[in-house]
């Protein structure tokens, strides 16, 4: 009488392709020794995501397993791993893909609280620093963080056409999953880099039509730390699953800077 | 007395869940009332919450040929009369201004030529209605909110904090008692009002479309707070998951014209009171594809058992059909349906139809509020999926619930800063009482870790078959009373659940254990209400009452905790205007 038509629960999944086997990165804080890995057997189908494999070793052979996921269809940004040495989503990659004895492990360039869990407060804090909203006649009297606003109690929706829409647009497409990081040579090593997910998010404000806050951004952008760092890899990009492009965000920003300082030249030289 | 022994942290106002709601009346508060402190709890990264899945679109009148009136015409018949009707009128008056609000904090809203925001047909709408952003509404929507969260620093994030369960003092809630992942430690929050934003519950059952973390706590720790649930027997089964996952195809695909078809190819919902058939790629208000979901659902059970789905692997499916609309449309308007297709089904719809089942979706029901947003319960305010506002009745229309957690999230805000300011800092003796019985709770929780014998995973299991065994689409007095005793058994069995992990740090086993029991109780209000309610009404369709019965039922379902499951009661549904009648759908018979 049920009209379900399946079970997220499959065991053993529909279509049966065999046994996968996964070696996984496990760690735990506070341990004697700095991380090792475990090997399991998985069994899999035309559909048995990397987050379906981890989810039934965790149900199955370990439960103390300790991974992040959540919307299990690439939207939110939670299951970034390495996969096979390369950052990917775990929720969007199929173990059917994977060769005979695949490696998890966590995301490269962040410190690991456990297992495949690494700490991505350093993200936050840089996405903070570049003012990821609307800086202007936003609805709002607030022009500053802490000082008090009003809001509207009634506004109507501006106007933006489809090319200032397009301006941004590839920008706006940001999960936060943070492969970009993982795949960068330099976000490893120089402390406070904003990184290639931050200045997408700081070019996507900066080339909206209703935005008005690019001057306060590039003072955060254009620093030792804020995008001179890259070298223009572009492996952030390749990497990217939703096409952002970050690599092309941190150049745009490149230029503008270099174009400030040509400005400061003239107007004081 | 002594102090408790747990780290502490007193905050105004606690918002519990960081997605739309959360963050829209943590955005209300900190704009409105900046002196007041805010502490936005979310058991992930606020921009993880399920609010980033919703993907057609959020209502509100736009159009000049549009009208509050049609708004709620269209969502008090969609909810099959069981909408609180002053909580629609309240709603629809809101929600242009909520949208238009967002366009100015930078949601990249799809446009029309001349610039103005663009909005698409939705199911059940007698009007275009619905603004969208692509077919990721829901992702830009959360992150607009997110990133301007940034900007006050008044808003304190504790992310990664499960919650464990509310404090309270005197039948007030006080506060609560969460736990830090990262940390590794419980943490006795304090405040002046608490506001639940924790989402629906619709992960009981076994396809669903949800999020994992979908799993309802916010229902059952109020419930057990005092507060009442309200209408839980009202679970939504969205017509159009993918086979197995349930992954959703928004239905912003029929909005622009897909159609949908059976094994023959046929367009079989103008057999069940939709037709005429439309011509594909020109959608009609109320027609066919874009009539409301309940229909559409109950439609493919009956097809299904007309041997008329298509049998895959992953279960019987339908055909949703979007070759007609062309390369450059998908594009434009379902990129992200198309990637979906791609990834989870190796289907391009450019190419192919894609498979497609009902999966259950969204729960109606939740804790019970008024117009303030109020549970009842002082100090504790609830906005969102979480909430029973009244506005859904038994069947939600699509794209009314972005807009929900914008209109009510900011009047929770609202209430939630009056009542903190109202009531001040807590007396020493409130202090006292609260830290020891967050004491005392932090003890049981923790003491569930190394110990136990049954495997949450199999409780798990059993439940989401039970659900969707026998509280599908369609329920009968058998099914819900087997239901009623397996719910009992593994409730039974809950009990000595065990958790292997006793790692402080990142204990996901033992969470969703946690997560778990609370499921169990929510999966025993619903059972208990479908198996009462014997009628057919929206969502909730008995093959024994196959009739609206609207002498018997034209009533809210109550649930409070009682001493062997849940108690009930029934509470009249506020008619201000419209008075029940037949939902017409399709052109007139």
């Amino acid at each position: 009488m049920s009209a379900c038509t399946g079970c997220a629960d499959r065991t053993p999944p529909p279509t049966n392709l065999g046994k996968a086997t996964l070696r996984v990165f496990r760690y735990r804080p506070g341990g004697l020794v700095n991380g090792w890995h475990d090997t399991f057997e998985v069994p899999y189908g035309t559909n048995t995501s990397v987050i379906d494999a981890l989810q039934w070793i965790k149900e199955h052979l370990d439960p103390t397993l300790a991974f992040r996921a959540s919307c299990r269809m690439g939207i939110c940004g939670s299951c970034g791993l390495m996969i096979e040495g390369r950052p990917r989503l775990a929720c969007e990659t199929f173990v059917r893909t994977l060769g005979s004895q695949a490696t998890i492990e966590p995301l490269a360039n962040f410190a690991v609280e456990r297992d495949l869990v690494v700490d991505k407060q350093p993200f936050l804090d840089a996405l903070r620093s570049v003012r990821p909203w609307v800086v202007g006649d936003d609805g709002t009297r607030a022009a500053e963080p802490g000082q008090p606003a009003e809001p509207a109690q009634s506004v109507e929706p501006g106007r933006q056409t489809p090319p200032q829409l397009m301006k941004y647009q590839d920008f706006a497409q940001c999960i936060n999953c943070l492969l970009c990081y993982a795949a960068c040579p330099q976000a490893g090593f120089e402390r406070g880099f904003l990184g290639p997910a931050a200045t997408a998010t700081a070019m996507r404000y900066n080339r909206d039509s209703r935005d008005h806050g690019a001057g306060k951004r590039l003072e955060v952008l254009d620093t030792d730390e804020g995008i001179w760092p890259c070298t223009f890899v572009g492996a952030c990009s390749q990497v990217c699953p939703k096409g952002v492009d970050p690599a092309a965000a941190i150049q745009m920003a490149k230029l503008i800077a270099a174009g400030r300082w040509a400005k400061d030249m003239v107007s004081h030289g | 007395m002594k102090a408790s022994s747990l780290p502490q942290a007193r905050v105004d106002v606690l918002i519990v869940g960081g997605g739309g709601a959360g963050l829209r009346a943590a955005l209300e508060i900190a704009e409105a009332r900046p002196h007041l402190s805010v502490g936005l709890v979310s058991k992930v990264y606020p921009m993880r919450s399920h609010t980033v899945a919703a993907e057609g679109g959020a209502a509100g009148v736009r159009s000049p040929d549009d009208s509050f009136a049609a708004h709620f015409a269209d969502t008090v018949a969609g909810g099959d009369w069981l909408c609180d009707q002053s909580v629609v009128e309240h709603f629809v008056e809101r929600a242009p201004a909520e949208l238009a609000l967002l366009e100015r904090w930078g949601c990249p809203w799809s446009r029309r030529s001349d610039g103005e925001v663009d909005i698409r047909r939705f199911g059940g709408m007698s009007r275009a209605r619905t603004w969208f952003a692509a077919d990721k509404t829901g992702f830009h929507l959360l992150h607009t909110l997110f990133q301007r969260s940034l900007r006050y620093p008044q808003i304190r994030r504790f992310d990664e904090h499960f919650l464990l369960d509310l404090l309270t003092d005197s039948g007030a809630v006080v506060g609560a008692l969460a736990y830090d992942h990262r940390e590794g430690l419980p943490l006795h929050l304090s405040a002046g009002a608490v506001i639940l934003a924790t989402g629906g519950a619709a992960r009981v059952f076994a396809q669903n479309t949800n999020a994992t973390i979908v799993t309802g706590e916010g229902m059952s720790m109020a419930m057990r707070a005092g507060a009442t649930l309200r209408d839980l027997e009202f679970v939504q089964y969205h017509p159009t998951g993918l086979p197995g996952s349930g992954i959703l195809i928004s239905e912003a695909a029929r909005g622009e014209g897909g159609v949908l078809l059976n094994s023959a190819g046929h367009r079989y919902l103008a057999d069940y009171g939709l037709g005429p058939i439309t011509e594909p790629g020109h959608p009609l208000a109320k027609h066919m594809e874009l009539g409301p979901r309940d229909r559409l659902s109950q439609a493919f059970w009956h097809e299904q058992q007309a041997g008329r789905t298509i049998a895959t692997p992953d279960g019987d499916v339908v055909h949703l059909d979007l070759r007609h609309l062309g390369r450059a449309r998908l594009r434009q308007r379902l990129p992200l349906i198309c990637e979906l297709a791609r990834s989870y089904v190796g289907i391009d719809p450019l190419k192919a139809p894609i498979p497609v089942a009902p999966s259950a979706h969204y729960t109606m029901g939740g804790v019970r509020t008024d117009l303030t947003t109020s549970t009842g319960v002082p100090g504790l305010y609830a906005a969102g999926e979480v909430a029973s506002s009244g506005l859904h009745g038994a069947n939600r229309l699509g794209s009314n619930s972005l807009a929900e957690l914008l209109v009510f999230g900011r009047e929770a805000g609202r209430q939630a800063a009056l009542h903190a300011e109202a009531v001040g800092s807590p007396t020493t003796a409130t202090t006292a009482a609260t830290a020891a019985q967050a004491d005392h709770l932090a003890a049981h929780y923790l003491g569930m870790r190394g110990a136990g014998s049954e495997p949450a995973a199999e409780i798990r299991r059993e439940l989401g078959r039970t659900m969707a065994d026998h509280l599908g689409i369609f329920r009968d007095e058998a099914g819900l009373q087997h239901a009623v005793d397996k719910l009992a058994e593994l409730k039974r069995r809950y009990a000595a659940v065990r958790v292997t992990d006793t790692c402080p740090v990142y204990n996901t086993e033992w969470a969703e254990a946690i997560e778990l029991g609370g499921m169990l109780d929510l999966a025993q209000v619903m059972a208990a209400g479908a198996l009462a309610r014997r009628e057919s009404r929206g969502a909730h369709q008995r093959l024994d009452h196959p009739e609206r019965d609207d002498h018997g039922f034209l009533r809210h379902t109550l649930a409070t905790t009682g001493p062997d499951g849940p108690r009930l009661g029934y509470e009249d549904v506020t008619i201000t205007t419209s008075a029940p009648a037949a939902r017409t759908y399709g052109a007139p018979a």
